[in-house]
């Protein structure tokens, strides 16, 4: 059941705090990995920068970066309610960080192609 | 008083722990009527066996709350037109407390983690000393003045996906109050008391995702009293003194 307070933006702000969080700690060990190439085996780099030039693989890219910045922007905003005096405009804390999240992916998406 | 002609079509679990099903019942819809006069009319009308706790009827004792149509409420002070879907009501008893019977719980577990947190008070003066001049100005005091009007209703508690996650959490109600405890400076177990709010089940475990505070029904703000407590553990870590 959809729980009704579970359609709360903050609660939404939340659900995709974590949820970056998890494909983040997912793909970046893959990340690190590709980036060791250039160290041990550059042709196996130059083969995983050549698919980087797929349209599909940039569309991923750009969700990685839009979830980077969520995961990015969501933190500061957790850090800024905890540690910061009490803002009442919580919601429009969540709106701003996914705003700006979206605002960068939008961005690179344009440089991308 | 006229009645108005609508029925409510009104769903009410009932059981006990070893499980239950919803019924429903028609029940004649009257102008200014709350969630609790519904649920008094069935009990008084049709289903005299039926289960559930209210005292004071105004929003003072905190003993009414159940989940109206799946969001924790105070019954007495929640008018049916601000609940309603439809004309539907769905009640159920609070969430994540044992039910005992129908739409009563079991506040024990509850009430224990008020003390689990120290959110009781410890005095360092007697009844022969002068009382305290504390300006309600101060910087603590207003932090406190916040928090105090809880009426220990558990509809925080109910909220709170923590305490669904993890049942050991000690839950907004509690840690709010240990809040406003840790800024009373007459209190003599501050250390305590800090050390209680940082134990496994403490307030480090919260999301701070403010269900608590969305549905507090006297407006408190458990999320901003447990990131007090946040702030002040950091700080009392850092200096060394738990
Ligand atoms: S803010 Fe903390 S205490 Fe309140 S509902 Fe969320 S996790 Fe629970
Ligand atoms: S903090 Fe609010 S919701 Fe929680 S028990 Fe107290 S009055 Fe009820
Ligand atoms: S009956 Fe006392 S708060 Fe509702």
């Amino acid at each position: 059941m959809m729980r009704p307070h579970h359609k709360s933006s903050l609660w939404l702000g939340f659900l995709l705090h974590r949820l970056s969080g998890l494909i983040l700690a997912l793909f970046l060990p893959l990340h690190f990995y590709v980036l060791g190439l250039a160290l041990v085996d550059t042709a196996a780099l130059d083969g995983y920068l050549i698919l980087t030039r797929n349209p599909v693989v940039k569309f991923m890219e750009c969700t990685l970066v839009f979830l980077l910045a969520v995961h990015l922007f969501g933190g500061l905003r957790v850090l800024a309610l905890e540690f910061l005096p009490w803002h009442s405009r919580q919601k429009t804390l969540v709106a701003a960080s996914s705003a700006a999240a979206l605002f960068l992916a939008c961005l690179f998406l344009l440089r991308a192609f | 008083m006229a009645e108005l002609s609508d029925e409510l079509e009104v769903a009410v679990w009932q059981g006990d722990r070893a499980g239950g099903a919803m019924r429903i019942y028609s029940v004649p819809q009257r102008p200014s009527q709350t969630v609790l006069d519904v649920v008094t009319w069935i009990q008084r009308n049709v289903e005299p066996g039926l289960s559930y706790r209210f005292a004071c009827r105004v929003g003072m004792c905190g003993s009414c709350a159940m989940m109206v149509n799946g969001q924790p409420r105070w019954a007495c002070r929640t008018h049916i037109k601000a609940a309603l879907a439809g004309n539907h009501l769905e009640l159920r008893p609070l969430r994540n407390l044992p039910v005992i019977k129908d739409l009563a719980c079991d506040m024990s577990e509850f009430f224990h983690k008020w003390q689990q947190a120290e959110g009781r008070f410890y005095p360092t003066a007697d009844r022969h000393e002068p009382v305290a001049k504390i300006s309600p100005a101060s910087p603590r005091r207003a932090a406190a003045n916040k928090g105090i009007e809880c009426i220990n209703c558990a509809a925080c508690y109910a909220a709170c996906d923590v305490v669904a996650w993890n049942p050991g959490y000690l839950g907004p109600a509690a840690l709010n109050r240990a809040w406003t405890l840790l800024n009373d400076v007459r209190d003599g177990a501050q250390k305590r008391r800090q050390r209680a709010v940082l134990q496994n089940n403490g307030c480090q475990n919260c999301h701070s995702m403010q269900g608590c505070a969305s549905f507090c029904p006297v407006a408190l703000n458990p999320t901003a009293a447990i990131a007090g407590l946040k702030r002040t553990a950091l700080r009392a870590i850092r200096q060394g003194q738990v």
